[in-house]
């Protein structure tokens, strides 16, 4: 095992699929000479050459639209899109054309690529540099959508998406990239579609994602401490495909279900989690289904402003306290 | 690459060999022929949804169906029968797509603006205007990065030169210098509107290649030997490494945009005109004069319609497709499971 940064997990899982699989290449803006704006890219271009590691116009479209088909005609391309929000500009392509290409064609279009981008808060950039956008995704038939939360996950999702033969959202969490984790050692490949139970509890189950994580994690530590309330903490990692089993099983458990969401309020995947929990498992819930999400609203910038937005560790103590009461 | 339409059109060029010509007749008779039948089923119901018809257009596709590599690319828009039918897909598998049989191209499931064979190179129809531009540059940089000297074909309208990312993938091929050639087919309309009322310039491709430091090439797109002798100097220049074009063809689509469209629009007379400049009537006729006998022609013309009235009945014949289907083939394992 090996410390690395979130930020050098992300430069780490490309090498390591780049090292192993020449039709593997990597496109971008600025992340090729400059590694990168959240410098996650450090290194790859000196490693693999300009040929495999290639910096982009400010052209989004062009940019997915590019690997799109070169997917489609035998590469494996991993794109970047600097900011998540970005991603309005060149949905089209991802919501139109690379989800639905394979289906439209009854199979005979395979659509090996990932599209890896910088999501969320913390960062006080505002409204339209900060958005948690995974939802966006998650409804479009035809995508696959991760968002690691530790520096190990980026690493070892990053390669399964990677190897993956369908469109994969990697969404990284950027206020996440200065954060420290053990990485294991050597070729290391996870798997889409599995949820990790972080913490194990006998009076509530919190269902989180990326940064949302580790702010459960800790909520359920003070909750334990000072409030004799025991929860489990499950993160999700992956949206689509959506691990249910894991998750049903531990509500089943606890009785109670709580999703943290960095995401505004409507049709968050907590919205969907809480729709199958209360579908399936009805009969075990000893309580109502909690939301802790974003409010409906664009994000602020100011500090002060943003911190009392997304979802802050006292706010998930306080809600699930008041509501296990 | 420097292209003089004027001096090709005085007399065609020598260097097309009778084989050739005879090719390029049939594949625009092949597409010709095939669009009229599905206007035909059209009027009989038994194709639903909307289409839009390449009659009038069939020239710039068939000739670059000719000069293309069979491992080459297509992509072309929703008007893309003809790109489609080109490359030789089967001809019942695109009418059993329009009429939603299972002998389909896309077993039903694409339609008539999604044609795509890819075993063929026909590497899909696009719907949404301007998106598959950079989707065939990046066909182009994945034969560059293998070397595979493979070339990308990618057709669209006048109306696509006025979207985003026809901009970005110009700009994206010429740096990388990708071996992608542009084809504008300028039917004079976008959708409904004629082009000249919404574009900066008169020339909606040929004008705008200086910015993306590409000569202007401006064609005549119903006239199957010039676009074949434009298709194989751009196909070249691509192959060897010389980077991208941008093909401006003028032609005219003698029905409307879609099948809702009854092309009112049009200034009396503006249809007239042009048909009298039908790209397959008037290569016919060079070709007599050429000293191709009549009889020969009349061959290939009879032997197309048996050929569409045998994709008809084939098509027609065809099953419906399996609503077990339906949810087959979102991943890539063949299933649509989101959850476990």
């Amino acid at each position: 095992m090996a410390e690395l940064t979130y930020r050098d997990a992300v430069a780490a899982g490309i090498a390591q699929e780049m090292a192993r699989d020449e039709s593997v290449v990597f496109l971008g803006e600025d992340v090729a000479a400059a590694g990168g704006v959240f410098k996650a890219t450090v290194g790859l271009l000196d490693k693999f050459g300009p040929l495999r590691v290639r910096d982009c116009p400010i052209s989004e479209q062009a940019i997915l639209g590019a690997a799109m088909g070169a997917a489609m005609t035998g590469l494996k391309p991993i794109a970047e899109i600097m900011f998540s929000d970005f991603l309005a500009v060149c949905w089209d392509i991802v919501a139109n054309e690379m989800a639905k290409m394979r289906y439209m064609t009854d199979g005979q279009v395979t659509m090996p690529v990932v599209i890896r981008t910088a999501n969320g808060s913390g960062s006080r950039f505002g409204a339209q540099h900060s958005q948690a956008l995974e939802n966006w995704a998650m409804m479009i038939p035809g995508l696959k959508v991760v968002a690691p939360a530790f520096p190990a996950d980026v690493k070892g999702l990053l390669a399964a998406a990677v190897r993956d033969p369908n469109p994969v959202l990697f969404f990284e969490q950027k206020s996440l990239y200065p954060m420290k984790g053990e990485v294991p050692d050597g070729e290391y490949v996870d798997e889409l579609g599995k949820a990790k139970v972080l913490r194990h509890g006998k009076d509530c189950t919190i269902v989180a994602l990326a940064s949302m994580v580790h702010r459960s994690l800790d909520a359920a530590a003070i909750l334990e401490k000072e409030h004799g309330i025991s929860a489990t903490v499950v993160d999700v990692r992956s949206l689509v495909p959506l691990d249910t089993q894991t998750i049903l099983g531990e509500v089943a458990k606890t009785g109670r279900l709580f999703t943290v969401e960095e995401n505004p309020r409507l049709c968050g995947w907590g919205a969907e989690i809480a729709s199958i929990v209360a579908d399936e498992c009805f009969w075990s819930l000893d309580g109502p289904i909690l939301r802790i999400t974003t409010p409906h609203i664009p994000l602020p910038a100011a500090d002060l402003l943003e911190d009392n937005t997304i979802p802050s560790i006292e706010r998930i103590v306080r809600e699930i306290r008041e509501k296990m009461d | 690459m420097a292209i003089s339409s004027k001096a090709k059109k005085a007399s065609p060029e020598p260097d097309i060999g009778r084989e050739t010509r005879l090719e390029l007749y049939r594949l625009q008779l092949e597409l010709r022929y095939c669009e009229k039948r599905a206007y035909d089923l059209f009027l009989q119901n038994l194709i639903k949804g909307t289409s839009h018809l390449s009659l009038g257009q069939e020239a710039i596709a068939a000739a670059f169906g000719v000069a293309m590599r069979p491992d080459d690319w297509t992509f072309c828009t929703y008007r893309g029968h003809a790109h489609t039918l080109a490359r030789g897909a089967s001809m019942e598998g695109v009418l059993g797509e329009l009429m939603g049989r299972q002998c389909g191209l896309l077993g039903g499931k694409g339609g008539s603006m999604h044609l795509t064979d890819v075993a063929k190179g026909a590497m899909g129809s696009y719907a949404i205007i301007g998106a598959h531009l950079p989707i065939a540059a990046g066909a182009a940089w994945s034969a560059q990065y293998r070397g595979t000297k493979q070339v990308a074909v990618c057709f669209f309208g006048d109306g696509t030169t006025n979207i985003g990312a026809f901009h970005e993938a110009l700009n994206f091929s010429v740096v990388w210098k990708l071996p992608v050639v542009f084809v504008c087919e300028n039917n004079l309309y976008m959708e409904y509107t004629p082009i000249s009322a919404v574009t900066a310039v008169p020339r909606p491709a040929a004008d705008r290649a200086a910015a993306y430091g590409l000569p202007a090439i401006d064609v005549d797109g119903n006239d199957a030997d010039e676009m074949y002798l434009t298709a194989m100097a751009a196909i070249e220049k691509a192959r060897d490494g010389g980077g991208p074009s941008l093909i401006e063809a003028r032609t005219y689509r003698h029905s409307g945009h879609s099948r809702a469209d009854p092309a009112k629009y049009r200034p009396e007379g503006e249809l007239e005109q042009w048909l009298k400049r039908d790209p397959v009537v008037t290569y016919r006729e060079r070709l007599l004069k050429l000293g191709f006998n009549d009889p020969t022609l009349k061959d290939i013309e009879t032997e197309v319609h048996r050929k569409v009235d045998a994709a008809t009945a084939t098509a027609k014949a065809s099953a419906l497709p399996l609503i077990a289907d339906i949810e087959k083939n979102v991943w890539a394992d063949g299933s649509a499971a989101w959850r476990n």
